[in-house]
């Protein structure tokens, strides 16, 4: 839409997103986001630029007060940019959202309690304009395992089981981008294991660029193709790295000399945040 | 998961075990009413105690029999006042919180004025209705609405509220309209809190129809318990009573008949 008029903060023109390429599905580049006013007013993100390549899977790992989150909200159009750019699948934040090009998975499964699973699945096609493309709310379902639990309502399914069910939902607008905020944050380890291992399989079958934050330094390793890492205070980019491990994970991989070496290396970094 | 051990248990036929269950979930109950009436019966007998300073559970019941076409007759003006105040008083709330959860200036100015108007003791507002709008059943109605009013605004301008914000987030990120979240979300969310104001509001509504009643009128229960009291008819004005009784109870249950078919779920059940 308004592309070519579009100015930083500091009003410098910013080019067209074609005219950086378009292999990058997100790009940020020099982002601030600040909260509060003047004397108040603290700096949540501090000139963060980064691409996140078109299908990566992307684990985002930071000490707490890291904007971790804050950064998802800026590409998802819940928080603004105080300076700097990003680009959703070369548009702006808004008009992503509004096309429907990502879905954002919270920590807590945030399902209305009075539909019914299936419902629950089908709700993203009711409102907002509906979206033209979607995929059908029951293979969701079947794809995130709650095959034959269409028809329970929230309080009848497990912590795990409405996760499964808020990831389905994610997925019913068949998004460019999926965006998962601390999504398995709140479940118990073996639950968590077992989606990690479903996500995985989801992501392949899907193809779908996966922004994913997490505490855990093991679920971004296992999970992540890239690593985001982020430093604290202000939040700012300490490395972008690649994970150097076959697509094809398993959950006893994480036993191995190699993803050990990965996590004591991402530990370490985490320490010097 | 290995098979779990069968416990053989003695099956009675499911009809007797129903009735089983039943009389032992409200046999305590129902004995201890026994009880009381039978207690009542005996200090009313013992003390030889005159009828018209309390009637005995019998008399009471032979009441019923003597008058069983006056109280009915009396029965469903009352009924009408109640109802129809339940729905004017419960519609006018439901509207208002609507519109305070949208406009906060409307909040702030009307507010105040609902919480006074609420702190006017209904018996004194009473005779001020019947001063304007007569003997007939509009001021009935009005009271009996006027008491159902100020829980139910509470609890819908809070049940509408009560959206958690990773749920508004969520409808921002799907891009859903302002109507879409009244709708699809804070209406179904307000419904627990509302249920909860309408069993309230279901029984003080007869309250609120049979004060208007001895305020000024004919007819209805609230007329025939005043009638029955200066004519020292006690076994009358007592079964007048339990008729009353009776009607707050058909109401709230028909409300919670209502909630069960409407609300299939609790509320903080999930996030």
């Amino acid at each position: 839409m308004a592309l070519a008029e579009r100015h930083d903060a500091t009003g410098n023109p910013v080019p067209p997103a074609a005219a950086r390429g378009k292999d990058g599905a997100i790009r940020v580049e020099n982002l601030d986001v600040t909260f509060g006013q003047a004397p108040g007013l603290v700096t949540a993100l501090k000139d963060v630029s980064v691409e996140i390549p078109q299908g990566a899977f992307v684990t985002i790992l930071g000490p707490s007060g890291c904007g971790k989150s804050t950064l998802m909200r800026a590409v998802a159009d819940l928080v603004p940019a105080a300076r700097g750019a990003i680009d959703v699948q070369g548009k702006p934040p808004a008009e992503a959202r509004r096309d429907r090009s990502f879905s954002y998975v919270f920590q807590d499964a945030t399902l209305l309690p009075w539909r019914t699973a299936l419902e629950n699945v089908a709700l993203p096609l009711e409102v907002g304009g509906g979206g033209e493309v979607h995929a059908d709310p029951r293979a969701l379902l079947e794809l995130v395992g709650l095959k034959g639990r269409e028809n329970a309502l929230p309080g009848e399914l497990s912590g795990g089981m409405r996760q499964r069910v808020a990831i389905a939902r994610a997925l019913v607008t068949k998004p460019k981008i999926l965006l998962m905020d601390e999504p398995f944050g709140a479940l118990d380890e073996i639950t968590r294991d077992k989606l990690n291992e479903e996500m995985l399989r989801i992501w392949r079958e899907t193809g779908t660029t996966i922004l994913f934050v997490t505490h855990s330094i093991p679920e971004a390793a296992f999970l992540g193709e890239y690593v985001l890492m982020l430093a604290a205070h202000p939040g700012r980019v300490k490395e972008f790295m690649k994970i150097d491990l076959p697509p094809e994970r398993r959950l006893a991989d994480r036993d191995t000399l190699e993803f050990v070496q990965i996590t004591a290396h991402l530990r370490k970094l985490l320490e010097e945040c | 998961m290995a098979e779990a051990t069968q416990i053989p248990m003695p099956v009675a036929p499911p009809r007797m075990s129903r009735l089983i269950d039943m009389a032992i979930a409200r046999g305590p109950a129902l004995a201890a009413v026994a009880g009381l009436l039978g207690l009542w019966q005996l200090v009313v007998w013992g003390f030889e105690v005159p009828e018209y300073m309390a009637p005995s559970p019998l008399a009471v019941l032979r009441a019923f029999g003597d008058n069983a076409g006056v109280l009915w007759l009396n029965f469903w003006p009352t009924f009408l006042e109640a109802a129809l105040g339940f729905v004017a008083g419960n519609l006018v709330a439901i509207a208002l919180a609507v519109w305070f959860v949208h406009s906060s200036t409307a909040e702030r100015a009307f507010f105040p004025i609902a919480v006074f108007v609420n702190t006017i003791p209904i018996i004194a507002v009473a005779p001020i209705l019947v001063l304007i709008f007569g003997n007939g059943f509009a001021p009935k109605i009005i009271i009996a609405g006027l008491i159902c009013f100020f829980p139910t605004l509470v609890n819908m301008v809070r049940g509408l509220k009560a959206v958690s914000p990773a749920t508004l987030d969520l409808m921002r990120v799907l891009s859903a309209s302002k109507s879409e979240i009244f709708w699809k979300v804070r209406l179904q969310s307000s419904l627990p809190f509302l249920f909860a104001a309408l069993k309230i509001a279901s029984t003080t509504c007869v309250i609120g129809a049979i004060v208007a009643e001895w305020i000024g009128s004919n007819y209805g229960l609230g007329a025939l318990i005043i009638e029955a009291t200066f004519n020292f008819r006690s076994p009358l004005l007592y079964a007048t009573v339990f008729t009353a009784a009776l009607l707050a109870v058909v109401m709230f249950a028909l409300v919670s008949f209502a909630e069960s078919k409407l609300v299939r779920w609790k509320s903080g059940d999930v996030h």
